[in-house]
């Protein structure tokens, strides 16, 4: 790839032919604020936050504009500040943004630039329109439409990495909502909850239902595990609140799904931390199950085995290990049966 | 799979047959969608339901449960008659083609469009020509091709078209099929499994049981005798032969076919052990439950079905006073006086290594910066994108020359329906998990059969009514979903619902190598319950 040498913020720094302004800003950990930008979907250039200095004179969106050699990119300068408070300050008006209310306060990227331009209440010029709040009719999904900049980043997501295409821009203007393919309600569209949309909207416009515990942004951990349904292996961010329930799924961009998830890797995790999960060892007498502690439990496996391996022999003993166990369980498994057990007996559920 | 995910995007072609990929792999299936519809690429669908994929492909053949063998040497049998074959591949990396060749010959578009029971044999042909001009071409398949007792069959026809077109060994082609669970290629490659060590390396061989004597320390004279398969144990457990049961995190009674006959075996046992997270239907049958940690719980790796090792990260805390499994089976051995001495999942997975020899380079500091897919023999090596690069790994590729053959059970005019069962999107195999999970239950709280709508008519049944559904092994209530997307005769019920289980249906009858169950097809009636 043909590289190309060019300076941003005084900086001396190499791209490649093809790549944005902002493609190399990021690559080189300069921060251009921007709002409709994407790296998973197609550029748009439509919230103009990521206007940049070029050359001194003219301004470009940072997200559309290719690099060439020799070109002198400013980030911010005081015109540029006073366009990006511009914007957001219209953005802020045609809304109502109460963060109080709002499930992605502290992880909204418009909040994060109001903050850092300073941007202050909106003073009412704009007449807000009716806009549609919608927080029960879709079984994964909530959308306050008050909250949404028409970025179009949902559009792209559903449209370009799910490919379902349920949601679109309609009317004009100041006019222009989204709709979700033309109905009313999400509940009734034809959305199949992969969240992917949620993932991607910078505001609080599309979040999700409560699966288990709620939080605010900066008491939740992060970490990083793998679907457990199908073989795809998607990787998936987890957060837990103080309490340590599971909050929510994001899909981690470095695993095979690069962000990307279904309706199981989104939602299907709350079983964990169920009521229903077995907690003791049980053990059967009389028909009924009985709590029992490890030893009990353990040792009466162990005698029992060891009672029918030297009565029938170990080929009357089997194991059946487990698709959904990691590696070195099936490992140990196994092993337990070919070195302990002396046999050959185990199998799993690969073909079914 | 042969090839990568990310390798959707190079390929020019899809062949998509067994697997309604975006609602069983749907990242997978959106992927593909995504190639077809926003680049233009080329799709072939085969598949006995208008599955979602149906839609956007260039040929869609509807064919009748039991014939991907049929179809897919009707497809080779063009590519031959065309000379669209990559004759230099063909007879440099190949071997088996003359009778592969003579075998096909009668596979005619007409005769296997009778078979398959499709109405215009020219599509054959078409989709023939589609996968063999778009170059690389890459065949996707899941259990709609293996569930059959002619399931192992069925993927050698996979192979031998891709090795016809040239498409194994190339980045954007291959083989590849979707594994239907997260660690089903783990448990394989950790040799889960009755007849291989770690690394398909076979139980039968005096060196290998050498060698994990060696590796392992043990004074037990390993076997080698190949044990038995799921299916088969259950059947020795019946006839007396089979006396405890160890059940590490599966649902038999909920997944494994005919569950009238699973029951009976789980009842005829001296012992049973479930170690699980929940009651499940199998725990109810166990003498002894051992609380599991679930998979958040959890720290260790996982195979995805690209090869591609994965680390697990403990998100939450263990519930009550559950164990991990590593370490329930550590201390019964410790127990049984075999003295193991892990101490985490990482020591174990350092074994792992040095029996494992395509898991030899990977270590868990790896995995926390690198995307590796196995082979990786050694920690210089970066592991392995596609497989058969340059040769393939037996040296030359094997064409089998095929018959197809029929389902175990034809239909009758008692039971004059194909039952063909599977999965939805929004839950997964026995529900365990996915049944737990608040808001995927909402979304689909009971189960429905698919029916067509001319047996609709037939029947007199009403989309959303109660219908009876029976086989020869047993019998279910169910709602009926009246839709064109099964083909005419052919009846859809996914297996994640305990009240309403498919597998009381299903057949036992196992493909006689792999022995896979023909969950794919039997025969069936549908009868309306309110006269
Ligand atoms: S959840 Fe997925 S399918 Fe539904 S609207 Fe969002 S992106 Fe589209
Ligand atoms: S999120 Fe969906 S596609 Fe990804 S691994 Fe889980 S079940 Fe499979």
């Amino acid at each position: 790839m043909e590289s190309i040498q060019l300076t941003i913020n005084g900086k001396q720094l190499a791209g490649h032919r093809g790549q944005t302004i902002l493609e190399v800003a990021g690559e080189n950990n300069i921060d251009i604020p921007h709002l409709c930008y994407h790296p998973r979907i197609s550029k748009t250039g439509a919230c103009r936050i990521c206007l940049v200095r070029v050359n001194g004179t003219m301004l470009k969106t940072a997200c559309t504009e290719p690099v060439i050699a020799d070109m002198d990119v400013v980030t911010e300068d005081a015109e540029i500040s006073q366009i990006r408070t511009g914007l957001l300050e219209m953005l802020l008006s045609e809304g109502c943004h109460n963060c109080l209310y709002c499930e992605w306060n502290g992880e909204c990227e418009l909040q994060r630039l109001c903050q850092k331009y300073d941007v202050q209440e909106p003073s009412g010029v704009f007449k807000n329109r009716e806009r549609t709040v919608d927080t029960e009719s879709s079984n994964g999904l909530r959308r306050n439409e008050n909250r949404c900049i028409l970025c179009g980043r949902c559009v792209k997501a559903c449209g370009e990495i799910q490919m379902q295409g349920v949601w679109n821009f309609t009317g004009r203007g100041s006019s222009t909502t989204l709709t979700s393919d033309m109905f009313a309600k999400l509940g009734d569209s034809s959305c199949v909850m992969c969240g992917t949309c949620v993932q991607l909207c910078p505001t609080g416009a599309l979040s999700f239902q409560t699966v288990l515990g709620r939080g605010q942004a900066w008491d939740l951990k992060k970490e990083t595990s793998v679907c457990i349904y199908c073989g795809v292996g998607c990787q998936i961010d987890f957060y837990t609140n103080k309490e340590g329930q599971l909050v929510k799924a994001i899909g981690n961009e470095n695993g095979p799904n690069e962000g990307h998830l279904c309706v199981k890797g989104r939602f299907g995790f709350d079983f964990v931390q169920s009521d229903k999960r077995l907690t003791k060892p049980l053990i059967k007498k009389n028909g009924k199950f009985e709590e029992a502690s490890w030893d009990e439990a353990l040792d009466l496996v162990s005698s029992k085995l060891t009672e029918i391996k030297s009565k029938s022999g170990p080929d009357s003993i089997m194991a059946f290990s487990s698709a959904k166990c990691t590696n070195e369980e099936n490992y140990l498994m196994q092993k337990f049966m070919r070195a302990v057990i002396g046999t050959n007996n185990v199998d799993h559920c690969a073909r079914l | 799979m042969t090839n990568s995910i990310r390798e959707i995007p190079l390929s020019e072609a899809f062949l998509v047959i067994g697997s309604n990929t975006t609602e069983n792999h749907p990242v997978i299936g959106s992927m593909i969608k995504r190639e077809v519809i926003r680049n233009k690429k080329k799709l072939v669908v085969v598949d006995p339901r208008r599955i979602e994929l149906a839609k956007y492909a260039d040929v869609f053949l509807q064919i009748k449960p039991g014939t991907n063998i049929a179809i897919l040497n009707g497809l080779a049998h063009v590519i031959l008659k065309e000379k669209l074959y990559n004759a230099e591949y063909v007879s440099g990396r190949c071997e088996g083609f003359e009778e592969l060749k003579k075998t096909l010959e009668k596979y005619t578009p007409e005769h296997v469009a009778a078979i398959c029971g499709l109405d215009d044999p020219s599509l054959i042909a078409k989709a023939a020509r589609i996968l063999a001009e778009a170059k690389p071409m890459a065949l996707y398949y899941c259990m709609g091709i293996t569930q059959f007792k002619s399931g192992v069959n069925g993927v050698k026809c996979c192979a031998n078209l891709q090795m016809l077109l040239g498409n194994i060994g190339i980045a954007g082609g291959g083989v590849n099929p979707l594994r239907g669970q997260s660690n089903v290629q783990g448990a394989c490659d950790m040799g889960a499994l009755n007849a291989v060590y770690p690394a398909y390396q076979p139980v039968a061989s005096e060196d290998n049981k050498a060698k994990f004597r060696e590796a392992w320390k043990t004074a037990l004279d390993l076997s080698v005798k190949p044990g038995l398969t799921i299916v088969e144990a259950l059947n020795g457990a019946i006839a007396g032969d089979v006396k405890a049961l160890y059940v590490l995190g599966e649902n038999p009674v909920m997944s494994d076919p005919n569950q009238h006959h699973v029951i009976e075996a789980m009842e005829k046992l001296d012992f049973v052990v479930v170690q699980d997270i929940m009651m499940t239907e199998t725990a109810q049958y166990a003498d002894v439950v051992f609380p599991g940690y679930a998979f958040l719980e959890k720290e260790g790796t996982v195979s995805n079905t690209e090869r591609r090792v994965q680390l697990m990260h403990r998100v939450v805390e263990p519930a009550g006073d559950s164990r991990e499994d590593w370490l329930i089976l550590t201390q019964l051995a410790n127990r049984m006086g075999v003295p193991w001495e892990y101490g985490s999942a990482r020591e174990i997975f350092d074994e792992i290594r040095k029996v494992t020899p395509s898991y030899a380079g990977i270590t868990y500091e790896r995995l926390e910066k690198e995307l590796i897919q196995w082979p990786c023999p050694n920690e210089g090596h970066p592991g392995t994108q596609y497989l058969h690069r340059e040769k393939f790994s037996r040296g030359l590729g094997l064409m089998s020359a095929i018959e197809y053959t029929p389902p175990a059970e034809d239909v009758d005019p008692e039971y004059p329906v194909i039952l063909t069962t599977g999965r939805i999107l929004e839950h997964f195999h026995t529900g365990t998990m996915s049944r737990n999970s608040r808001i995927l239950e909402k979304t689909v709280n009971e189960n429905f059969v698919e029916i067509n709508p001319n047996e609709a008519s037939n029947y007199n049944i009403k989309d959303g009514e109660l219908v009876s559904v029976s086989t020869r092994r047993g019998s279910i209530r169910i709602k009926a979903r009246v839709t064109d997307r099964p083909k005419p005769n052919v009846a859809f019920i996914p297996f994640h619902f305990a009240e309403a289980a498919a597998n009381k249906l299903t057949i036992d009858a196992l493909d006689p190598t792999c022995k896979i169950p023909e969950y794919k097809v039997c025969a069936c009636k549908i009868e309306k319950i309110n006269m």
